[in-house]
């Protein structure tokens, strides 16, 4: 099969077959960056611009190896260098990368609907490394893929996202990909901190966080997200600690294995002891790793002539 | 495509005689089989490579180091195509520096198959020989690529195409010389 769509916004839609296809090329490119040379000529020609409008270290350094590992040449913008510090639109921005004939657009924006935006005033693809608190797609794909590699399929795997879910464009883009994957998925965290809307969204809703621990096969633990916590959604990082953090006393009390994931970056010692992030139970370096491949394979797919 | 089959050029029992002259011809040009590894290009060349990888167990007792190789990524014809062709694993888990390398394919035509697995190999190390080894030379090539080791010689023309069916995935052991209304070969997927 072939991926035919041009952009990748958000998983909302996003078809089993099509997340199956992206994880599977995602690991012929896995195998390419354990080669002495990790380079192949695939999207040589091609001109990709990161658009990142907010910070991000992991994700924007996760792209450019991808499209540097692929030959493609890419130009990088951030907020604090450019123009939009001077007061451009991204109407304007957009305009001019397309005057600039960008094959790809790699674009992470607090706006939620910014990269869709962005489809629909240029030419080329659109990919969306976050966007606002809305979806972060490849970030789910790297989590799926981790998944699938530990446990070969997700049918029934029962996954509980911990934390900050209101914020989180990870867990949005989770909730859509790991339920079409067949996978049960839990939501559990301060109630302030839980969408209104969730329960119109096929999972579980736990306040409980022992509750979760005792109900899960993974927990996928996010990071709470100290610039966007002005309006008091909990009252302090230590009673959030200790009503939600997951500890080596916690799942020691609840006297079972799990797998634990993070997006990072990792607030140690606040939502996950460093114990457990180092610990051999974690996916987390694995998630990084197929951040790569991932985006890797999503690049070439989205790159077709369409 | 409309496929009408005008020849069947090699049978089951011509195709195994073949392969096994390739293995002889493999091992006596190595003058044995000390740092020689096989390499098959996905799909058939892969069953191929098997295939004559089992000829020279029986012939030296020993059979030799064995990889596989997906070259879709090396393509160079990807501003041509509609959608992105389906990636597959490549496999070459031991070392190919200073060792001398036989690619295994199938069909030898345009050579830009070989251009790419050419490229393909060089991003695993530097191995002191590439050998080539086809089952089939067709002519028409488009770029400098000579084989090593041919299974069998033809002259075609450019509205034919010649087609490897092997049991792994065929139903039947031969090569055919097919008519087709394609304009130009694509290389298989």
């Amino acid at each position: 099969m072939s991926l035919i769509r041009k952009h990748l916004l958000g998983l909302e839609g996003v078809e089993k077959d099509e997340l199956n296809h992206i994880i599977q090329t995602a690991t012929s490119f896995k195998e390419v960056l354990s080669r002495p040379f990790p380079k192949v000529p695939t999207l040589r020609g091609k001109t990709i611009v990161n658009l990142f409008f907010e910070a991000s270290t992991r994700t924007r350094f996760s792209f450019e190896l991808a499209e540097k590992r692929l030959s493609a040449d890419t130009l990088n913008f951030s907020v604090s260098a450019s123009a939009v510090k001077k007061g451009e639109s991204l109407r304007d921005t957009a305009q001019n990368i397309e005057a600039m004939k960008v094959d790809m657009v790699v674009i992470r924006h607090a706006a939620a609907g910014a990269p869709h935006f962005l489809a629909n005033c240029i030419k080329g693809s659109v990919i969306n490394a976050g966007d606002g608190c809305h979806e972060h797609p490849t970030q789910a794909l790297l989590d799926m893929m981790t998944l699938l590699e530990k446990f070969g399929d997700l049918q029934g795997l029962r996954v509980a996202i911990i934390g900050d879910v209101l914020h989180s464009r990870v867990a949005r883009s989770n909730v859509y990909g790991l339920t079409k994957m067949g996978a049960e998925v839990a939501l559990c965290g301060p109630s302030p901190l839980i969408p209104i809307r969730a329960d119109q969204w096929p999972v579980k809703i736990m306040n409980n966080v022992d509750d979760a621990i005792f109900w899960a096969d993974v927990l996928m633990v996010l990071r709470i997200q100290m610039e966007r916590q002005q309006a008091n959604f909990f009252p302090s990082l230590r009673e959030y600690h200790n009503y939600f953090g997951i500890t080596v006393d916690r799942l020691n009390r609840a006297r079972k294995t799990l797998t634990i994931m993070h997006p990072g970056p990792i607030n140690r010692g606040i939502e996950l002891d460093s114990e457990l992030a180092d610990s051999e139970h974690s996916l987390i370096l694995d998630q990084v790793t197929n951040g790569v491949a991932v985006r890797m394979a999503v690049l070439y797919l989205l790159s077709g002539e369409k | 495509m409309t496929v009408k089959v005008k020849a069947r050029l090699i049978d089951a029992n011509g195709l195994k005689r073949t392969i096994s002259r390739l293995a002889y011809e493999i091992v006596e040009r190595n003058k044995g089989i000390q740092d020689v590894v096989l390499v098959g290009v996905r799909t058939r060349g892969v069953f191929l490579a098997e295939r004559i990888n089992h000829e020279i167990e029986r012939i030296e007792k020993s059979a030799l180091p064995m990889g596989i190789l997906d070259i879709t990524m090396y393509r160079d014809d990807f501003r041509e195509l509609h959608s992105q062709p389906q990636l597959q694993q490549t496999e070459i888990n031991f070392d190919i520096d200073k060792k001398n390398v036989v690619l295994v394919d199938d069909v030898l035509y345009t050579g830009r198959t070989t251009r790419a697995a050419l490229e393909a190999l060089m991003a695993f190390g530097r191995p002191t020989t590439i050998q080539l080894a086809v089952l089939i030379d067709r002519g028409h090539r488009q770029l400098p690529i000579k084989p090593d080791f041919v299974g069998k010689s033809l002259v075609t023309s450019l509205g034919e195409e010649v087609q490897l069916k092997m049991k792994e995935i065929d139903d039947d052991d031969c090569v055919l010389l097919v008519e087709t209304d394609r304009d130009n070969y694509k290389i298989e997927d």
